[in-house]
Formats: structure tokens, sequence, C-alpha cells
């Protein structure tokens, strides 16, 4: 599997593996490499995306041309190994004020609310990607079925712990923010707490199961 | 220490940010401007990403609690100390009890207020930084209220004396709609149109009201359009990156970029060139003008080296004023 790279500016390398639908095995190779970059002196970050890596370097002291060749020689050196897992359970109460949306995701899906539920909440989730806020997780393992188009226009405020589907992933709100996923329901769970010891809930590659409650 | 008489919701506490975070989800972040906050430090003898105040909505007045040394830069702002006019790009020590105010820019929309040692604010997941998404960092994660006092950190370098010194020439800032950002093609550059790729390069895009530490959402004559459709997986996102949702009209990641993305990316502004975007008022117009990868690592380069002088020469400057 070739790794495409594009220039992120001149201090960021985006290396592209995506080829069609979302590979989990590519994923997994996507950490190891992105745990085996962080760890040349000239790394600033390495940032796991869905079937993608992105790697931001200091650019006083190297070039895209070096960094280039150190992901590449890591991802060739990554096998798809097996990552550490937790498993989490996170407890959803669907529908509701923070689950507006899930008649018409049931609607699109051509299911009733009853099954939609059972079908979200019977999925196994897995961690792809922390992004896009803090804590925030894509989750790969949505059922076929719920995977529905984005909203036409995003909403300004999605409330955290807003369980939420979109893009084809699940997840969970960790902050107030704006979203043009969908809201399926709403649960307790503190994704991100910067007073933890491990601010974020989740880890890479952790299981995630949804279980309803009244 | 300083006690805050007006402000707004967007004057928050801010330094270069947390790179190192951003694994966890959380934005860079830091100024907008990170010449300018770099300037306001190295003229106190502060590290170049101590704490300062960013201010984005005017007038900002604050008093002295006590004889504290300060530093304006960023944004030219005509502002005063007692009704003393003080210059751009200026230090200066203010006595107990005087009042600073800082009105609306002539030019620019970022200033920056420094105070000798830094704000001292606690340190949370490597920076002093406000996060408003995350909410943490700087005051309680949010901008320091009026009323509120701010510390400063300690400091062994001498102040300024109570006239001060300042730059010549401070960082430059837009002027008309002259400004030229330079821009590296970005992963769906060659996906775009030919005509919208030129279009890109040579229109003037104006930067539209909805702009803030997230985002500059740009508007322009033509919509840019992708040849063929395209679905992308999100990808990781970096302060800078031209984004193109569907209607066309481009977005620019600024500081507190979210750190992923799933829109088409068909540049991305040099790190070095976004804070004159985001100096660039609400109505100002930008082009995007290319540049290789070697061009722009040598900028990135000179500008370090610059700033490395300018810290030997503000460092010489304040021995000679003691001697």
């Amino acid at each position: 599997m070739k790794m495409r790279f594009h220039l992120a500016g001149a201090t960021a390398l985006l290396c592209d593996i995506a080829h069609g639908g979302f590979d989990d095995a590519a994923q997994r190779r996507i950490w190891v490499t992105a745990r085996a970059v962080e760890r040349h002196q000239h790394v600033i970050s390495a940032i796991p995306g869905v079937n993608n890596l992105l790697v931001g370097f200091d650019g006083l002291h190297t070039g895209p041309g070096a960094i280039r060749d150190v992901i590449a020689e890591a991802w060739e050196a990554a096998t798809d190994v097996a990552v550490p897992t937790r498993e989490v359970r996170i407890q959803v109460a669907y529908g509701g004020a923070l689950g507006e949306d899930l008649a018409d995701v049931a609607a699109q899906a051509g299911l009733s609310v009853r099954e939609t539920i059972a079908v979200h909440a019977a999925g196994i989730y897995r961690v792809a990607a922390i992004g896009a806020m803090p804590g925030f997780v894509y989750l790969t393992g949505l059922d076929g079925r719920l995977c529905v188009p984005r909203r036409d226009t995003p909403r300004v405020h999605v409330p955290r712990g807003a369980v939420i589907l979109g893009g084809g992933h699940a997840g969970v709100m960790p902050c107030d923010a704006p979203s043009g996923w969908h809201m399926v329901g709403a649960t307790e769970s503190i994704l991100f707490d910067v007073h933890r010891d491990e601010p974020c809930l989740l880890r890479m590659g952790d299981v995630v199961r949804f279980d309803p409650v009244a | 220490m300083i006690e805050i008489l007006s402000t707004s919701a967007l004057n928050t506490i801010q330094d270069f940010g947390r790179p190192h975070a951003l694994h966890m989800g959380v934005s860079r972040g830091g100024a907008m401007d990170r010449l300018a906050i770099a300037h306001a430090n190295i003229l106190l003898g502060n590290a170049r990403d101590a704490a300062a105040l960013e201010i984005a909505f005017f007038p900002f007045r604050a008093r002295f609690v006590e004889r504290t040394a300060f530093s304006l830069t960023g944004a030219s702002c005509a502002a005063q100390l007692d009704g003393r006019p003080i210059p751009s790009n200026w230090a200066m020590t203010a006595e107990a009890g005087q009042v600073l105010v800082v009105p609306a820019p002539t030019c620019g929309a970022w200033a920056y207020f420094g105070i000798r040692g830094g704000l001292d604010v606690p340190v949370v997941l490597g920076a002093r930084g406000t996060d408003l998404k995350g909410g943490f960092g700087g005051v309680d994660g949010r901008a320091p209220e009026k009323g509120r006092r701010l510390k400063a950190g300690c400091s062994s370098v001498p102040p300024p004396g109570n006239g001060g010194f300042g730059l010549v020439r401070g960082a430059v800032l837009p002027e008309d709609d002259h400004t030229v950002l330079r821009v590296l093609p970005a992963a769906e550059h060659e996906a775009f149109t030919s005509a919208s790729r030129t279009a890109f390069g040579e229109l003037a895009w104006q930067v539209t009201p909805r702009a803030n530490r997230t985002g500059f959402r740009m508007d322009g004559r033509d919509a840019l359009r992708l040849s063929r459709p395209l679905t992308l997986m999100s990808h990781g996102i970096v302060p800078g990156t031209v984004q193109v949702p569907p209607d066309g009209m481009p977005i620019i990641q600024m500081a507190d970029a979210n750190t992923c993305g799933g829109y088409p990316k068909i540049a991305t502004v040099i790190e070095s060139d976004l804070r004159l975007l985001a100096q660039t008022a609400i109505g100002g117009s930008v082009r995007f003008v290319p540049v290789d990868e070697a061009g722009a690592i040598a900028v990135l380069r000179e500008e370090a080296r610059a700033l490395d002088c300018l810290e030997a020469d503000v460092e010489r400057l304040r021995g000679g004023l003691l001697d």
C-alpha cells in the first residue's frame, strides 16, 4: 500500500493511504507509524486521521524532504500489530433534546425509531482517530444503514454529551461546538477533562459500546 | 499587577499555544499574530512565548495597580497612558494608578499588551494561552473580565524607563488592499478545475464578517469548483489551511484551527504570512501567490534569524540605557 505525501504548509506533511472505503488494517498500521515518527527529534506532532496521518515538524532544523523519508521508512517498517485496546461502555439516553435528529435518521435509513436505536446500540465501534475538538473521537463500525449524509446546514451549537453520527462515523460531543452531524441521544460520559491525568476518555484503538438507558 | 477596566469576551490571554497537544484534538491556539506577541515579549526581555493579552475588541482599558513595565505591539492603536500618547511597538514603565487606554486600531486588528515577566496564569497542557473552545487555559478558560486583576510573573531583566523605547519598524501591517499571502498547494489543489485554480491566484479575496480565531471565511467573485465531486475521510489540518466547502468560498483556518477536517483543501498560507491575514480587517482584500517548498522554508528561517537579531539588539540597548 503506497503512501501519498502532500505538503500541509512548509512544516507539515499529510500522508494519505485512503483507497476507497475505510481500511481497518491500514488504520492500525498508521497508529504504529505515528508512534514511531513522533520519536524523531524534529517531529512536533503525528496526528492520525481516518486512513491518513498528519506530521508536523520543526522547519528551522529539518525540511519536508527529510521528514518524508522518515515517515516512509516508518510506514514500511510498521506491521499490522495488535494495538492494546480497552472496551469502554457509554450509556446513552436515545432521543430527547440532544437526540432531536433520531426520527429523521430513522426515516433516511428506512427504519423505525426503535430499530434505529437497536442498530446503533448493537454496533461494536473502534476509535480510529482523535481530533477536530478536544477529546472528540471518530468511531468506525457504524452500521451501513446509519451512514446517512451530514446535515445540509451544520448546527452552530451542539451541546456536550450529544451522541452523534455523520460521514459514516459515530461520535460523542466532548464540548459545546458547531457540528453538521446528526444528534441521536445524550450521554453523561465526559470525553475530555483537562484536569484528568489523561484528559481524553478514549484512546486510539479502544472498542466502544453504547448501552441504551431510559 | 494590572486591573482590567473595560474589555470584551474576545480579549484573551495568549502565547504560542499547544503544538504538543494536537493529538488530543486540542487546537494549536496561541496568538493570531505570533510575530507581534514575540515583539511584545522581546521588548520586555521575556521569553518570546510568554503570555500576553491579545486585544481584539476596543477600546480596552486597564489600570496599573503597581509600578509595571509593559509593551504594546501589533495593530496600530494610538494608545494612551493617562492621556499621553504611546508610540506603536513600544515598551515603557507605568506608575501605580496610571490608566492605559487602547482605542480601535487605525491599521491592523489584533494588538498585544505584554507585561514584564509575562502574565502569570497556570500552565495547562503545556501552555498558558486561552482555549475558548476547550474552556481551559488563560483565566479559567475564558477572557479575563472587567475588574479582574492580572499578575505578572517574575523577571530579573531591568525594566525600561518611564519614557521607554521601541521598535523603529514593528511587524508589517496590511495596508490598502495590496496584502499578498504566499501559499503552497495543498492535497486537493489539482482536483480543482483549472479555471478555479486560476481564479484562486488572480482574484482579490475579501475577509467577510465571519472571521474569528478559528477561521476566516473569504468572499471572491468566482466560487471555486472541483473537477468532480470528492468525498474525503477526516484528516489533520493546520492553521493556514485553505478549505473549500461546497459553496466554493474558501475558509482559511486560523490559530484555533480544528485539528481535523474533511473539506477539500486548495492551498496552505505559509505560517509567516498568516499573521498578515489575521491583521486584515473585515472587508479588506488579499491575494494569494504561490511559493515553493524551499522558498517557504527559507522565509521561516529568515524570520527566526531576524527575531534572534532583534533579541540581541534589544538586550544590548537595554545594557546601554543602564550604563
